[in-house]
């Protein structure tokens, strides 16, 4: 499969009164086309600065950023970026907030509309189209607000922390419907978690970071067939893996606490 | 009823340190009616008692007047002289005042969005600028832009306008940078982030300085009129308390009560339905 995304000795420093802090040491990756790949580590191990880079909100100390094989670095409207807040806009409907990237892009306001409602219909939003986000549960907002992103209509998505704000059982049927959006639209995903089951059970592939400077510890690949089904996550591989990362996100606190 | 007060009174629950038992205090609601009642009836005593000191001589009634003369005289006020003039001209020096005055304000307040720079450098000017008492400025305005109704439209306007600045400014720095993130993340340029999202997100800072301008303007309007004016209630009141007329005095300020609490009463209304339409 082609590269999709590759960072290219990205690092990110920041000067401040006290001297240079290093955010982001400079670090390679590659991600192909098409995969589900995820990102865990501790707070502070500089996740959401690499998606700030990849989304071009944030100018890179060094490296750059490869997208399709060409220079992006620091060019915005490449990747569709949801961030941890659902960040729907009040005074829109939920329709109106779906096509807010369409209608940047220029697109015509029906044209968008159009083409937004069959989907919102279709992924669980039916019958909410034309309500305000005040009055949608935590979890429809995530879902309005993934939509919003996939309708951007990027090859490449960043997902910070989708699902770090729901209870635990809205989590798990949103990780059904990520998979099933996911399968459907063929987008690569590039997804950030603190949850280690989480990634395990939606990735392709784990880059497991550390902190101080911020770094890729570790790359693991995820061999589970798909589709995976809740019980994987009981099979001796699937334990493994898990053991292997929560293994690679301890040692380093435990070293310092040392 | 009957057979609650047949059981046996229940026991008071025991105390710690032979504390009496407390309970929440409840207070009844009146009827409607009973609440309007009420306030008819203050309205109606404070009058007659008024009337009555008036005639009896306790208060004077050269200085303090007496309702039975001010009716007398708004009667008069309406059918011999030219009220509506006057009326038109307060009104209209309130409402021109109060529109440019929140409108400049308000896009002032956003302007300030587009530059953090231009900000820093505007900024204690407008701070200044709030912290003058403006009325003093009055004399000064009247001198500029002489006796007609442009003055006191430029001292409401003066009035309105900074506080619409800082409030809307206020909004502009309450917008969460993630949102304009997210704006930029779907490669957005300026002017789009500035008209679909800080326009929309501010709206209601703007809209909640309304009924404090409309105030202000009126305020404005009036102190024009008493510096120098050839019409207006505020010059009717000036003229009347000059002459001695103290039932035109109240006449005057009863007819302006009047037209602020419409003006007052139309401004809350239209901050509901605008309200509404932001959904927050």
């Amino acid at each position: 499969m082609p590269v999709k995304v590759h960072l290219d000795h990205i690092g990110m420093a920041f000067t401040t009164p006290g001297g240079v802090f290093r955010a982001v040491a400079p670090l390679n990756l590659s991600i192909d086309s098409g995969r589900f790949v995820s990102l865990v580590g501790p707070s502070g191990c500089g996740k959401s600065t690499l998606f700030n880079i990849i989304a071009g909100l944030l100018a890179p100390t060094e490296g750059r950023v490869l997208i399709d094989g060409e220079d992006a670095t620091g060019t915005i409207g490449r990747v569709g970026y949801m961030l941890q807040k659902d960040l729907l806009l009040p005074w829109r409907t939920v329709l109106d907030n779906v096509i807010l990237g369409m209608e940047i892009q220029g697109k015509p306001l029906k044209e968008a509309r159009e083409r937004a409602l069959p989907l919102l219909q279709k992924y669980g939003l039916a019958g909410f189209e034309y309500l305000y986000p005040n009055s949608l549960s935590g979890g429809m907002r995530q879902r309005a607000a993934l939509l919003r992103t996939l309708l951007f209509d990027t090859d490449v998505i960043l997902l910070d922390e989708p699902f770090g704000a729901l209870d635990a059982q809205t989590k798990l049927q949103m990780q059904e419907w990520l998979m099933q959006l996911w399968s459907d639209f063929k987008k690569t995903v590039v997804f950030v978690t603190h949850d280690v089951e989480e990634a395990i059970y939606l990735s392709d592939e784990i880059h497991v970071m550390g902190t101080r400077p911020g770094r890729i510890l570790e790359t693991i690949p995820i061999a589970i067939p798909r589709p995976r089904v809740r019980k994987s996550s009981l099979s001796p591989e699937f334990i493994a893996i898990k053991e292997r990362c929560l293994n690679l996100l301890t040692t380093p606190a435990l070293e310092e606490a040392a | 009823m009957l057979d609650a007060a047949q059981e046996p009174p229940a026991r008071a629950a025991p105390t710690p340190a032979g504390k009496p038992v407390r309970r929440l205090p409840v207070q009844k609601d009146w009827p409607t009616w009973a609440i309007i009642a009420a306030q008819i009836g203050i309205l109606v005593g404070i009058l007659g008692a008024w009337e009555i000191a008036a005639t009896t001589g306790i208060i004077s009634a050269f200085f303090w007047s007496q309702p039975s003369a001010i009716w007398k005289t708004l009667i008069i006020f309406f059918t011999e002289g030219d009220a509506w003039t006057d009326i038109s001209f307060t009104f209209r020096s309130t409402i021109f005042g109060f529109l440019i005055g929140t409108t400049a304000g308000s896009l002032l307040g956003l302007s300030f969005w587009w530059s953090r720079n231009y900000a820093a450098v505007v900024q204690p000017y407008i701070i200044c600028f709030e912290s003058i008492p403006k009325l003093a400025l009055a004399p000064l305005i009247i001198l500029v832009f002489g006796l007609g109704l442009t003055s006191k439209v430029a001292i409401a306007t003066a009035l309105t306008l900074v506080v619409s600045t800082l409030t809307t400014f206020a909004g502009v720095k309450a917008l969460d940078p993630d949102g304009e993130k997210l704006f930029y993340s779907l490669g957005a340029t300026r002017w789009q982030v500035f008209r679909k999202l800080v326009v929309p997100f501010c709206l209601p800072w703007v809209i909640s300085v309304l009924r404090v301008n409309i105030g202000l303007a009126l305020t404005g309007a009036i102190v024009g009129e008493f510096i120098a004016s050839q019409h207006g209630l505020g010059r009717q009141i000036l003229y009347a308390g000059q002459t001695y007329d103290i039932a035109l005095v109240w006449v005057a300020v009863l007819v302006l009560s009047t037209l602020a609490i419409i003006m007052y009463a139309t401004v809350s209304w239209l901050e509901t339905v605008l309200r509404k339409g932001t959904r927050q």
